[in-house]
């Protein structure tokens, strides 16, 4: 199988919103579900898709989400506009996390968002300054 | 562990009406950390939680897992019930806390995951 381009789907994260968090992994569930993508790469890909989403909403000013579908893999790219991750060693560490309260009763902010991310990819490449983060994670298929 | 069978040992009250009698659940997890779930949990898991809001939910859509159990009577309301019927899933809700809702299930004979590593 090649690395030909076939598809991308794109939602945006409104910060704070916890409400909404989670409704574009939802959606991209489905859409790979409708491509009759496997079940464990679609699993992986929820899940990345959905720690990804409520990081945003958590920590960002608001952001997008974009899956892009290949024919060998799938890229989730992860975009937010500011304040950028200032420690990213101490943000991969399971049990770091700088969420407040309000985050913590929703059962997020355990500092397993971005290990989680990683658990479940093949590759994650992650930029982050003062103006925003990107974070774009690849599961092969 | 049918769910039904869950249902009778909690006793629990299913909120949803897709009750599947033959729905099998071989695990229990018990979290009220999603980001955890998400760590560890897997689709033969039944989800039990003190946690009671919308991401409830959406953390067992992401896994596949087919049966939230609600303990401490945390009764989730018409929207959390609404989310969990488009998502196919099984929610009950029991007055037992999470301690004496795992350990009954253990009883009758529920498993735990293992964790790697």
């Amino acid at each position: 199988m090649g690395d030909r381009f076939l598809k991308r789907y794109s939602y945006t994260v409104i910060a704070n919103d916890f409400m909404l968090a989670g409704k574009g992994a939802s959606s991209i569930k489905s859409n790979l579900k409708s491509l009759g993508i496997n079940a464990s790469i679609i699993r992986k890909t929820a899940i990345i898709s959905y720690e990804a989403e409520i990081n945003i909403a958590i920590h960002s000013y608001g952001g997008k989400i974009h899956c892009d579908i290949y024919e060998n893999k799938i890229v989730i790219i992860c975009e937010d506009i500011g304040p950028g991750i200032s420690d990213v060693d101490m943000a991969f560490t399971e049990g770091f996390s700088t969420a407040t309260e309000r985050v913590r009763e929703l059962g997020f902010g355990a500092g397993m968002g971005l290990p989680n991310i990683k658990k479940y990819s093949d590759r994650l490449e992650i930029k982050t300054d003062s103006s925003g983060t990107k974070i774009t994670v690849t599961v092969c298929l | 562990m049918k769910v039904i069978e869950v249902a009778d040992i909690l006793k629990a009250e299913i909120l949803t009406d897709r009750v599947n009698e033959n729905l099998e659940v071989k695990y229990g997890f018990a979290s009220d950390l999603m980001s955890d779930v998400l760590a560890y949990a897997n689709n033969d898991s039944m989800l039990i939680t003190g946690l009671n809001n919308p991401q409830v939910i959406r953390t067992a859509e992401m896994l596949d897992i087919s049966t939230v159990v609600f303990v401490r009577g945390k009764r989730p309301g018409k929207e959390i019930i609404e989310m969990a019927k488009e998502n196919s899933l099984t929610i009950l809700v029991t007055k037992y806390t999470m301690f004496k809702t795992c350990g009954l299930l253990v009883l009758n004979g529920m498993k735990g995951i293992e964790l790697n590593g």
